[in-house]
């Protein structure tokens, strides 16, 4: 199934203002609905390899899995999605790649890279992350985060020894407590997400979410949505302006119509009798 | 490293350094900052500090805690706040490594280990579960925080980055370059100014501190007035034609966003670009004409 009639992508990458490269790593699909961001870390170049590693390896297997195991078909295992394990499977060895890597050459020792990844399907959307990159999600007038960070700053957040008020003045906003490719084994947060025609569905890197405050990233997605591709530099170009301490990456995703999967009458018959 | 300084009067008593997870205030000797005053509670406040952050927090007082004039139950430290229990003052100075550092440090993203911090406070029941990782000590980045309080969190010990090895087997190590049918755009091209700030602000920043407007020339809706403080402003009909002024440090900007007609300005279409507004810059969008102007 061609997705490329039902979704519009835009995105953009950029080293910031500081920073002489570029460690984030993007990779979109809008026919297989596939959309993959990491921000990686990591001395000398090692964390752009990392990244590198991850776009690359996640989608170039899962652009053939996607085709031959439909993500919106349960899997026999545990009746989720067949997206799920297309995903989490891809992750897996994403990040035994990157380890090894980063075990067998010492100038990459110690690298690794956060990761958002989300496939789109049947009205929905598989998003999986690990880290501190985000996706947020702009549906009617509503603007809102949809994925919760894996880091220290979140942790405190939920213990209540901060507000996210104060979160922003934080100096520990930079310590993640899950990445991919640091350990042997890797644990992803995936869940799935009604989508619905009309919603822009945003993923970023912190590059963004710490340079430009949600209001502000919501003000744009609202009153540029008629042009994804200039919203998507207008991002990139406000956390720049406000200092683009760190690279900036942004994917927007915009449902452009229903995308239900058209199941024949034995399907549904099956799905009635079950 | 954080720091209190406590004085009376006017006059300096003594520096403390929080190099404790907790620091305790109060009269009675045990604290580790000990004020031996009556308005001062037995135990009167503690100081809890992880990595950079510290959060003071009142122990049900009796005379309660103020920071800068406020009082506070609860409350993050920020550098140069008061604190004053009765007539003593504490001066909150953070100049944490990452303050010395530069904020090009700071911004590095790093991995901290599940389980290498002693968590203060109620147990998070939220958090996410410690990710049954095996630790792998020589794989470890920013794991500087073993000892028990605040590490540095700037510790973070680059690997040796040896050079001169065979670049591996790696697929791509380029930047978003993944795949043939990747998308991406470049940013836009970069543009000078901007200082980095502390925090973010919550919107733009003034473009060179002056605030300009729009009057509407021709049209039903001649001679209104409208002032462009936000850092987007949509001008035109969506569906027809829109277009963007977008406020900078460098200034005020307009860009096409959707119709066959580009905006107008002083005569001449705009390209896709975005385009510089001069003071008095007459614009023409979707059939109605507006002036650009800045205000005193």
């Amino acid at each position: 199934m061609n997705l490329s009639q039902a979704l519009e992508i835009a995105s953009s990458t950029d080293p910031g203002m500081v920073r002489s490269h570029n460690e984030d790593s993007i990779a979109v699909d809008a026919a297989k609905g596939l959309v993959v961001l990491a921000d990686g870390m990591g001395g000398y170049n090692a964390g752009e390899v990392a990244s590198g590693m991850a776009t690359t390896v996640i989608t170039t297997e899962l652009q053939d899995l996607l085709e031959t195991n439909p993500p919106f078909e349960p899997d026999p295992a545990n009746g989720r999605p067949n997206a799920e394990r297309l995903l989490r499977d891809q992750i897996v060895k994403a990040n035994t790649s990157i380890f090894q890597a980063a075990q067998s050459q010492p100038q990459y020792a110690g690298m690794g890279t956060t990761l958002v990844a989300a496939v789109f399907y049947d009205n929905k959307a598989m998003i999986a992350h690990i880290g501190d990159s985000r996706v947020y999600r702009m549906r009617e007038e509503t603007f809102e985060q949809i994925t919760k960070d894996h880091s220290l700053l979140q942790e405190q957040i939920d213990s209540g020894m901060i507000t996210p008020e104060q979160a922003r003045f934080s100096q520990n906003k930079n310590l993640v407590t899950r990445a991919l490719g640091i350990d042997p084994t890797v644990e992803p947060e995936l869940r799935e997400y009604d989508t619905r025609p009309g919603d822009v569905w945003l993923l970023c890197s912190d590059g963004l979410n710490d340079m430009v405050s949600d209001e502000d990233i919501g003000l744009t997605l609202q009153t540029l949505s008629a042009n994804l591709k200039l919203a998507a530099q207008q991002l990139v170009q406000m956390a720049n302006d406000n200092g683009g301490r760190d690279n900036v990456s942004v994917i927007l995703v915009r449902v452009l119509r229903d995308f239900a999967v058209s199941r024949g009458w034995v399907t549904r018959l099956f799905g009635w009798l079950k | 490293m954080a720091k209190l300084i406590l004085s009376m009067d006017g006059l300096v008593l003594k520096e403390i350094t929080l190099t404790k997870e907790r620091t305790t205030i109060g009269r009675k000797p045990h604290n580790d900052i000990q004020i031996d005053n009556l308005a001062v509670s037995g135990e009167h406040a503690v100081i809890v500090t992880i990595l950079n952050d510290s959060f003071l927090e009142d122990l049900g007082s009796t005379n309660g805690t103020l920071v800068n004039g406020q009082p506070i139950k609860k409350h993050f430290l920020q550098n140069a706040d008061v604190i004053e229990l009765g007539k003593y003052r504490l001066k909150y100075v953070s100049d944490g490594p990452a303050a010395a550092k530069g904020p090009q440090d700071f911004e590095k993203t790093m991995v901290i280990r599940p389980g290498s911090m002693p968590k203060p406070g109620p147990a998070p029941d939220a958090s996410p579960s410690p990710s049954p990782s095996t630790s792998q000590p020589a794989n470890t980045m920013g794991t500087s925080q073993g000892m028990p309080s605040m590490g540095t969190s700037q510790g973070m010990t680059t690997p040796g980055t040896s050079q001169g090895m065979a670049t591996p087997g790696t697929p791509n190590s380029g930047n978003s370059q993944g795949m043939p049918t990747l998308g991406t755009s470049q940013g836009m091209p970069a543009v000078g100014t901007s200082q980095p700030q502390p925090a973010m602000s919550t919107s733009q920043p003034v473009a060179g501190g002056r605030v300009a407007a729009i009057q509407i020339l021709t049209g039903a809706n001649a001679g209104k007035e409208m002032e462009l403080t936000k850092a987007l402003t949509t001008l035109g009909k969506p569906g027809v034609q829109v277009a963007v002024i977008t406020k900078r440090p460098q200034g005020y900007f307009i860009t096409h966003v959707e119709g066959t007609n580009f905006p107008i300005v002083n005569g001449k279409a705009v390209d896709a670009q975005a385009h510089p507004l001069n003071d008095h810059d007459v614009l023409e969008l979707a059939g109605v004409k507006m002036e650009f102007f800045f205000k005193t």
